[in-house]
């Protein structure tokens, strides 16, 4: 309706009290930008540990050999299970479903470069290894390859903290030669930095990386300590989780069911698992900020009850014009959306520059950025505007519940 | 249907204000007809429900008891949709003290009436100018209240009562913030509108405005005491008890 009045008359009322609309209107910029915060603390600290669970590598399940739990055809339980390299590349051909194998094999080896020597987990695979872990090399170097397996070079890629020890910070090592158990060995690359939380045997980033095959040379070790293997579809990791029991019970001879027979970490559980905590924490901070919007919608309320009141003759004057109820409660709820929506619009942007100041006091490492997702944005506006409206809907009626006469005494 | 052709046609209303314990009987069983076209004052000393028949006749009250019909319709059966109507498009009110939008304009304070009809924007502005060109106050439409005269503040709410076309003008003490010329002024404009078919009704202290409309109501406690026509000699007298 009669648009350029509404907008002159909330003028006028926000003239008239200032400092209450101040108040008010400051206390929806809190509460907006406090639940958007919130919520962005929330979603950053979830963001922040899928990562970190993906610096363990995606989709990826881990196993090691166990002892069998049942008598399985005869043989008597409590026999140790312990698969080959064969056995890996057998389980990668026969089931279409895990996209890639690795065995790992794992013992301690003294590092010296230079005057610097450091006792470290060396860790042997295949160069495929490295790409489902994550093992992101720094410019100018790279991970093992096919070449480097076929022919057991003596070839190492290390962990960023072990290139630290060794060299110094940031020196690139690439080309120059380390000594591994008095052997010596050239450096192919160098894990660059990244965030983990989950681990077996210690954080890539403090272990050193040689083909596997060399590692069988070098150490004499027959058997791997544990394969690892990358599915297609997480969601399908339970079934080829049974294949793996199948293929393998058929072999070594133990019940498929018998869950003793190997130990098996499938991270894709655990991510699962924490995302129910993360969703129910990012409401809790949710229902937090939407408490102190609460608290500022009652102030809107509060001042709209204020204006009903010092408007109460013009009221009175209106409906003797032939205002209806309708046009009573118009301009009131019209006035209160426009005192959330100015407290939103403020919020908003107060959020928004926190999500992007934030980083710069490099917290992240511990809690995750802070992130605005456009969900967010959505169901705050939802929930501002349903307080504007609810908060000035009360004030609204008593002004339309007005009797005329009476108002135009007042 | 009770018409009898008259606009307004009151039979034994009664008002009765209860605050608290005390009970004011502020109407005590009026009757009155006014027909289309009438130009009637409403005299008598303060408290004696003058204001309250008004409010009643505009449909801003109810009364107690007895019948109302504006127009041959009862008012009682009236819903509050209904009630905003009649005062939208039948009724233009005009106060002692204006009320006038003190932020608005004297251009949009006319335009109100019509905002509440659902008028659209180009009809508004035609039939605002209209109006106040009619109260001579055209120059003054983009003028706050404050910047205006009583006099011209009093025009601007005639204008604002013409606005809808109303069957009848009902004026409390209009000229009563006024000076003589001002109010003067104020009279020869429902003297005019009068003169158009319009009825008008108009309660007033200074008997000076009282004898130059047509008809006289004199009310005391409640009552109806005398009635007057001026004009063709004609008087009247109904005293009631
Ligand atoms: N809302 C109310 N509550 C209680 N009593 C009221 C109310 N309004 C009016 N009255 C009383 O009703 C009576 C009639 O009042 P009304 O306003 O109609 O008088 P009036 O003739 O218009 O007087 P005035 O010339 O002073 O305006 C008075 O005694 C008044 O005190
Ligand atoms: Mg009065």
């Amino acid at each position: 309706m009669k648009s350029l009045v509404i907008f002159k008359q909330f003028f006028h009322d926000v003239r008239r009290q200032k400092l209450r609309t101040l108040l008010t209107t400051f206390g929806i910029i809190w509460g907006t930008a406090a639940t958007i915060i919130l919520v962005a603390f929330g979603n950053g600290l979830y963001i922040h540990q899928e990562k970190q669970f993906l610096g363990l590598g995606e989709r990826l399940v881990i196993v090691w050999g166990g002892k069998t739990a049942l008598p399985y055809k005869g043989l008597p339980k409590g026999r140790w299970v312990r698969f080959t390299d064969d056995d890996i590349d057998m389980l990668k051909r026969e089931i279409p479903e895990i996209t890639m194998a690795s065995p790992e094999y794992a013992g301690m080896g003294m590092l010296t470069y230079g005057k610097k020597t450091v006792s470290q987990n060396v860790i042997g695979v295949k160069p495929e290894w490295g790409a489902v872990r994550n093992m992101i090399p720094e410019a100018g170097g790279r991970f093992l390859d096919e070449i480097d397996l076929d022919y057991r070079k003596r070839v190492i890629f290390l962990g960023t903290d072990i290139r630290t020890d060794l060299f110094g910070e940031g020196i690139d090592p690439v080309g120059k030669y380390v000594t591994l158990r008095g052997t010596p060995f050239l450096v192919v690359g160098v894990l660059k930095q990244k965030d983990q939380n989950s681990s077996y045997r210690g954080r890539d980033t403090r272990k050193v990386y040689i083909p596997y095959t060399t590692f069988k040379t070098m150490w004499g070790h027959t058997h791997p300590e544990n394969m690892i293997y990358q599915v297609a579809d997480p969601a399908r990791s339970k079934r080829v989780e049974a294949e793996v029991f199948k293929v393998l019970g058929r072999k070594y001879s133990f019940d498929p069911k018998d869950e003793q027979a190997l130990w098996i970490w499938d991270t894709n559980d655990s991510l699962g698992e924490w995302r129910p905590f993360f969703e129910g924490f990012r409401i809790f901070l949710g229902i937090i900020g939407v408490f102190t919007l609460i608290v500022g919608g009652i102030g809107t309320a509060n001042i709209m009850y204020v204006v009903v009141k010092e408007r109460t003759r013009e009221i009175g004057v209106k409906m003797a014009m032939g205002a209806t109820r309708a046009h009573i409660m118009f301009q009131i709820i019209v006035e209160s959306l426009l005192i959330t929506a100015i407290g939103g619009f403020f919020g908003f942007f107060i959020a928004k520059f926190f999500e992007k100041a934030f980083p710069l006091l490099k917290l992240g490492e511990y809690v995750g950025d802070p992130v605005i997702s456009p969900n967010t944005v959505f169901v705050a506006i939802a929930i501002i505007g349903s307080i504007g409206l609810i908060a000035g809907f009360f004030p609204a009626r008593r002004a339309a519940r007005l009797n005329p006469v009476e108002a135009l005494k007042a | 249907m009770n018409n009898n052709g008259h606009l307004i046609s009151m039979k034994n209303v009664t008002k009765v204000y209860k605050t608290g314990k005390i009970h004011v009987d502020a109407l005590r069983g009026v009757d009155l007809d006014i027909g289309r076209g009438e130009f009637v004052a409403i005299i008598g000393p303060s408290g004696s429900g003058k204001s309250t028949l008004m409010n009643i006749m505009g449909c801003l009250d109810m009364p107690t008891t007895g019948e109302y019909h504006l127009d041959g319709r009862p008012v009682a059966n009236m819903g509050i949709h209904q009630l905003s109507s009649i005062r939208n498009k039948k009724i233009g009110f005009i106060f002692q003290n204006f009320n006038l939008l003190a932020y608005a304009t004297t251009f949009e304070n006319v335009e109100l009436p019509l905002i509440f009809a659902g008028k659209p924007g180009a009809y508004r502005k035609q039939r605002v100018m209209e109006c106040l060109e009619n109260v001579g106050l055209a120059n003054w439409a983009e003028h706050k209240p404050t910047e205006l005269s009583g006099g011209q503040m009093q025009r601007a709410a005639v204008a604002r009562a013409l606005a809808n076309e109303p069957d009848i003008i009902l004026a409390d003490e209009p000229t009563g913030n006024l000076d003589s010329k001002s109010g003067g002024e104020i009279i020869d404009l429902f003297e005019q509108l009068n003169e158009l078919g319009r009825s008008v009704v108009t309660i007033t202290h200074d008997m000076n405005i009282a004898h130059r409309c047509h008809r006289i109501i004199r009310i005391m406690d409640g009552l109806i005491e005398s009635e007057k026509h001026n004009g063709n000699g004609r008087d009247k007298n109904l005293t009631q008890d």
